[in-house]
């Protein structure tokens, strides 16, 4: 069997026992790139050299010692492009340090290796809004991956990649995580250094893992969180060995059922394997409990209130001066950005940009940018109720599976209410998990889907708990 | 009917960018159909409600105000669209008289 299709932890263990060594990991890895990536369109760019490089210096007594880790293209890593998929960066940008994330992987044994394909500036949910490459779903190849982090998740799940980190700003690990049929983990707010992920949403954003399995997940938290003084929203909180959770079971714990995660709109077929998984879980011991989050009606127009407000503040910064693209000939200083700005941003980046100006403009700023605060509020107090009655909530991750290209290009509205079961967490800044839960037929396409497990702010090991006996049935 | 229409052109000039004439027809639709969206939020009393800014309370954090290194010049300018002298270069801000 091909190493790339091995978890993280099979091949520590063959790895520890001498049987391979990292090299052959890569080696095995760089062919299956090779082979697939003309068709998937996983990744952007990778460096072979500077990875085999790493590869024969990798110390495998260290916990993810010799193991190749795909990156968002999103994410610094010191002397690699980092495009976010978009025009403005690309060839325009090499990153000048790491981000403290991957000082960390780095210091764990890890090597770095692959730039993932991803919404542009991670604005999307489908990855088709990347402005250099098209991504298709390893299931369909008429299909898309979800987004952001669809490179990511396609990486994984085409067997490209052993694992892959991505950002989550309102889904885009999870949703991916689900149509690809990989597990995609979404931290707390404030568990994992955001130093060096370039800003979409910084109330919102998290990096996590999207792994073949719940214990890879678990492994690379325990490596990655933890507090770091260059970002000041990292919590010092006591980071534990999450592997731990994984072997407890569920007896005894109690699992939500929101009712208004059970809507019209849903796939009655996703709707029937949530609810087997709930079936499942209550068989091992659970107690399922059905509970309200009364707010989440106004979730989707509060995320896009406050998403766009904040990335038209963070993408100020591409302003064609210090880096990234700028204009040919411009007549005047204003035209520097103006222009820079025009040729290098893509469509719905533009979007979201003039959406977030607009709720932030004098006269509006009340109506709709102090409202979606306050409506936020709201809806992180859901949470906190149902939290008071249940250990762990479970939902759909995705009303629907993966669609094909092009299916909401024109309305990006209908695009945005793909992502209603994923963005509370974000708003909340709780914890969420999406792991695998069968396939459903589509045609001839076999496409997979995933439940949702939702954790109260640093919950994961609860979550990893509950996340490990849904993986197991 | 949205009821506020957006002045695309005009919040793209607040937001120092150059928009197409098609894409200013082409957005602003689209983007009064988001808006007519979110009016939705009016449903809600949020008259005595705090607003919620970052989602875990950790407010004031300062670091210990000691010297420590930043990026180099030459790692920092390895960036640039333009430069001269070890310096970034920008088109000229001051006009002639």
């Amino acid at each position: 069997m091909s190493l790339s299709t091995l978890s993280i932890a099979t091949l520590r263990k063959q790895l520890c026992a001498g049987e391979i060594t990292p090299s052959d990991i890569l080696e095995d890895l760089i062919s299956s790139i090779e082979k697939t990536n003309p068709e998937v369109g996983s990744y952007l760019s990778w460096d072979v050299e500077a990875a085999r490089q790493a590869a024969k210096q990798a110390d495998i007594s260290l916990p993810l010692g010799g193991i190749p880790i795909a990156i968002k293209d999103n994410i610094n890593v010191l002397g690699e492009p980092c495009t976010c998929a978009s025009k403005f960066l690309e060839n325009a940008y090499t990153a000048p340090y790491d981000a403290s994330v991957i000082t960390k992987l780095k210091e764990a044994g890890a090597i770095p290796f692959g730039r993932a394909n991803m919404d542009e500036f991670a604005m999307g949910s489908t990855t088709d809004n990347s402005a250099l490459q098209q991504t298709n779903n390893p299931h369909d190849l008429t299909r898309v991956v979800g987004g952001s982090s669809g490179g990511s998740a396609a990486a994984v799940a085409s067997h490209t990649a052993i694992a892959a980190l991505g950002s989550d700003t309102g889904g885009s690990i999870r949703q991916p995580a689900s149509h690809c049929g990989v597990v995609g983990l979404k931290p707390s707010y404030g568990r994992i250094s955001r130093y060096g992920l370039v800003a979409f949403a910084s109330s919102l954003d998290q990096i996590g893992p999207l792994t073949k399995t719940v214990e890879d997940a678990a492994l690379l938290l325990n490596a990655m969180c933890g507090h770091d003084p260059a970002d000041s929203t990292s919590l010092n909180e006591p980071v534990p060995d999450f592997t731990k959770a994984l072997h407890r079971g569920v007896k005894g714990l109690k699992i939500g059922l929101p009712k208004e995660y059970f809507v019209d709109g849903i796939d009655p077929r996703i709707r029937e394997a949530v609810l087997a998984t709930a079936k499942k879980l209550e068989d091992a011991g659970a107690e399922l409990v059905d509970i309200s989050l009364p707010h989440t009606d106004y979730v989707v127009a509060t995320y896009y209130i406050l998403a766009p407000a904040e990335a038209s503040s963070n993408l100020s910064r591409y302003d064609g001066i210090r880096y990234g693209n700028r204009t040919k000939n411009p007549d005047k200083l204003i035209d520097v950005y103006r222009k820079s700005r025009a040729e290098g941003f893509g469509p719905e980046v533009k979007r979201r940009i003039i959406l977030g100006t607009y709720v932030l403009s004098s006269g509006y700023s009340d109506k709709y940018y102090l409202k979606a605060q306050k409506a936020r509020t709201l809806i992180r107090e859901d949470f906190i109720s149902a939290f008071k009655e249940v250990d762990v909530i479970l939902s759909p991750t995705t009303p629907t599976a993966a669609p094909l290209h092009g299916a909401h290009s024109d309305d990006p509205l209908q695009e945005y209410m793909a992502d209603l079961f994923t963005i509370a967490a974000n708003l909340a800044g709780i914890c969420g998990i999406s792991v695998p839960a069968g396939t459903i037929k589509e045609g001839d396409s076999k496409l997979p889907m995933g439940v949702q497990l939702l954790g109260p702010h640093l919950g994961e090991e609860q979550l990893l708990q509950v996340a490990a006996a849904v993986e197991q049935q | 009917m949205a009821p506020n229409p957006i002045d695309v052109s005009k919040i793209a000039d607040l937001a120092r960018l150059e928009l197409t004439e098609e894409e200013a027809q082409e957005f602003t639709p689209q983007l009064e159909s988001i808006l007519g969206y979110i009016e939705k939020l009016d449903e809600l009393d949020v008259e005595n409600i705090e607003p919620t800014s970052h989602a875990t309370l950790v407010f004031d954090t300062i670091r210990e105000d000691m010297a420590r290194p930043g990026l180099d010049r030459d790692a920092f300018l390895q960036n640039a669209p333009d430069q001269l002298n070890g310096q970034l270069r920008v088109p000229k801000v001051i006009e002639e008289a």
